[in-house]
């Protein structure tokens, strides 16, 4: 009887040992002559419990985890291939561990269940049943259907995705692009690369349905070269779609035509802003451009562009296939759906939690979260990205809604929460966050090109003990005229960590003022 | 899979590598992509083939160039080796990592050691943010990277293995 379990293949699993795991399982099978059939599936994101391998049984799938090559021989001698058996790495059935089973994963109901790259295995959970309900409708309607579910921009500025097809729909033009923002550069967040590592059919089918929605024929996945794995991932399931006539001319027989390329950024960070993407798209230097116009009306080479997030993209399947209905059921307020959040940083639990929009953050940190990995006191959580505000524990019982946050000044942005022991000097993490501005800003307007290289200069001084007081009010200021004048979001919110740190941790820049500035003792 | 991954500059390469590419649209990212990918960095020779066949002034071709942190104009070492310094490694210990890395290897970032072997570079976010630090050599990524388990990454780069999938 062959017995078949699965091994993850996502850039995280590879990076613990799942390759090298997976040729000793197979290896040591067929010493012990036991007739094991080796899967790979994408990953459950369940970080932690990396490399899992899971067991396919008649009761579901049982786990195993996190496997070390020493682990090997006693799995074997336990008989791990039955699942239902007693070893110390043995997790019971998958769905049912806590952390996944309490989460509502719509987005991601597929990673980690199917083989990445078998249509057949995407098609057998639900997938390309949204194309067929789209293809069977005119543009109009498909383009109400996204706006009835409330589906708002996943990439950060959560801009409702419905009205931005409407513009693209209406806008007049032979040609029409869709372009995917894949550029995930914010430290933190890895669901973008889960989607396309382990479910990348349901992106295709995305963007397939968003070129039905608004009349182009053309999209491109920008994809971060940071990023090997997926891009591999990518290119091949393409390769597969054009094979079975799910993009290229005639989609599924119709008369419809979509077709679809990845192309790779270069290490800029600035290019997941959409102007300066489709600028490097257009193969220049990623310079942010003015808006208006919108990139919906003159986008990538002047024509009307719709440019998504991965996560954006990776929702529509779900709400052509359950209705709009079924995926605005899910969240608060104007937040609706869920939300793929990414625990990242000093975390004893790391991995994707995918909820509907609602609970706190500490909820997210400590019942997830499990705290940091150390067990040492948390003491700061950067959510959102590089710029995304620092926030102390009185701000953890916010919920996680993009009206709340905004409130209190701090972004939910993509959905990555990076957390930090006591150990974090955060006026250290204020000079990062400037230093990476400099880094990383495209130069075209002077807060940002300027300001940053200003602002680390500032922070080294006060850092240095030097005039103190006088050099944090002249960060504020410089941190407001960054915001303030700033053509875009690299120099508009590179301040939001700096400021958070200096009014939550105030301490940790003053702390040093004593040393140079006072004869007191410490 | 034991042909080595990048070649000595040829012109005649370069020039089918970018007959291949220029008339796709927004062609010049995807043809450095290729020109990197083929030769381990961009000559200044493929500069001028370039500029010519997308009839762009030299100027404009560097200036793409020079834009993007991942594209080199100047050969690396046989192995490029990029640490993490974003903020969720950071978290785990990433500063260390890079003095560590830095001190042992006794290069800074973008130099390349004396051997030839490795050349070092820093990179913001691997997307494995849940383990890390997180290192980058080649196209492989490894996690969990203390100081110890980046001297046995170390000492697998000078054995000069190729990398085997």
């Amino acid at each position: 009887m062959t017995f078949c379990i699965h091994v993850p293949s996502d850039t995280t699993a590879k990076a613990l040992g799942a390759d090298r795991l997976t040729k000793l399982l197979a290896a040591t099978a067929n010493e012990r002559k036991v007739d094991l059939s080796i899967k790979r599936n994408g990953t459950r994101a369940l970080y932690w419990l990396e490399p899992l391998i899971e067991v396919e049984t008649k009761q579901g799938r049982f786990g195993f985890g996190p496997v070390k090559e020493a682990d090997i021989d006693s799995l074997f001698d336990a008989e791990f291939w039955r699942g239902d058996v007693v070893h110390p790495l043995a997790l019971g059935l998958v769905e049912d561990i806590p952390y996944l089973k309490q989460q509502q994963r719509l987005t991601f109901a597929r990673a980690g269940v199917i083989d990445p790259l078998s249509l057949a295995d995407y098609q057998a959970k639900e997938g390309y049943r949204g194309l067929k309900n789209a293809l069977a409708m005119d543009a109009q309607p498909l383009v109400d259907e996204i706006k009835a579910s409330g589906l708002r921009g996943r990439g950060g500025a959560a801009f409702p995705t419905g009205i931005k097809w409407q513009t693209v729909l209406d806008a007049p033009a032979e040609q029409k692009y869709v372009v995917c923002n894949a550029d995930e550069g914010d430290s933190g967040t890895f669901a973008d690369r889960l989607v396309m590592e382990c479910d990348p059919f349901m992106l295709i089918e995305g963007m397939t349905i968003a070129g039905l929605a608004v009349g182009a024929t053309q999209g491109y996945i920008y994809l971060r070269s940071e990023y090997p794995l997926a891009f591999k991932t990518l290119h091949d399931a393409i390769a597969i779609a054009y094979e079975n006539n799910l993009l290229g001319a005639g989609i599924l027989g119709s008369d419809k035509h979509f077709d679809l390329e990845v192309r790779l950024g270069a290490g800029a960070y600035i290019c997941g802003e959409e102007t300066s993407l489709l600028e490097s798209l257009e193969g220049k230097r990623g310079l942010v451009r003015a808006k208006p116009p919108l990139p919906a009306i003159v986008g990538l080479f002047g024509q009307p562009t719709v440019v998504n997030n991965v996560l954006s993209l990776a929702a529509v399947p779900f709400i052509l296939d359950k209705g709009a209905k079924a995926y605005a059921d899910y969240g608060m307020g104007r937040s609706l759906g869920t939300l793929p959040f990414q625990l990242a940083g000093n975390v004893k639990r790391g991995g994707l939690v995918e909820l509907a929009f609602g609970p706190t953050l500490r909820e997210l940190m400590f019942d997830f979260g499990g705290g940091t990995r150390n067990g040492r006191p948390l003491k700061a959580v950067q959510v959102g990205g590089p710029l995304g505000a620092y926030l102390p524990e009185s701000q953890w019982d916010i919920p996680l809604d993009y009206e709340a946050f905004a409130k209190e000044g701090a972004v939910l942005g993509h959905g990555g929460v990076v957390m930090f022991d006591d150990s974090v000097d955060m006026s250290e993490q204020a000079r990062f966050s400037m230093e990476f501005c400099v880094a990383e800003s495209c130069g075209k307007c002077t807060p940002c090109r300027i300001g940053s290289t200003r602002g680390v200069e500032v922070i080294d001084r006060i850092r240095s003990g030097e005039n103190v007081d006088g050099n944090m009010s002249l960060l504020s200021d410089l941190c407001e005229t960054m915001v303030d004048g700033s053509l875009c979001a690299m120099g508009g919110m590179t301040p939001f960590p700096v400021q958070s740190a200096m009014k939550h941790f105030k301490d940790d820049f003053t702390k040093r003022a004593t040393s140079t500035t006072n004869t007191e003792e410490i | 899979m034991t042909t080595p991954r990048f070649v000595t500059w040829d012109p005649a390469i370069a020039q089918t590598i970018i007959e291949d590419f220029k008339s796709k649209p927004g062609a010049l990212l995807p043809l450095l992509h290729a020109i990197q990918e083929r030769f381990s960095y961009i000559p200044e020779e493929a500069v001028g083939l370039i500029a010519t066949a997308l009839k762009q002034t030299r100027a404009e071709i560097h200036g793409v160039i020079s834009f993007y942190h991942h594209f080199r104009t100047k050969q690396p070492g046989r192995h490029v080796v990029e640490v993490c310094r974003a903020e969720a490694c950071q978290a785990l210990g990433a500063r260390r990592l890079e003095a560590y890395a830095k001190s042992m290897l006794g290069v800074d970032y973008h130099q390349t050691t004396a051997d030839n072997n490795i050349t070092l570079e820093p990179v913001y976010c691997l997307g494995n943010c849940s383990c890390g630090p997180s290192v980058r050599v080649g196209d492989e990524i490894y996690a969990d990277v203390d100081t110890q388990r980046f001297d046995e990454l170390v000492d697998n780069l000078k054995t000069d293995r190729l990398e085997v999938q």
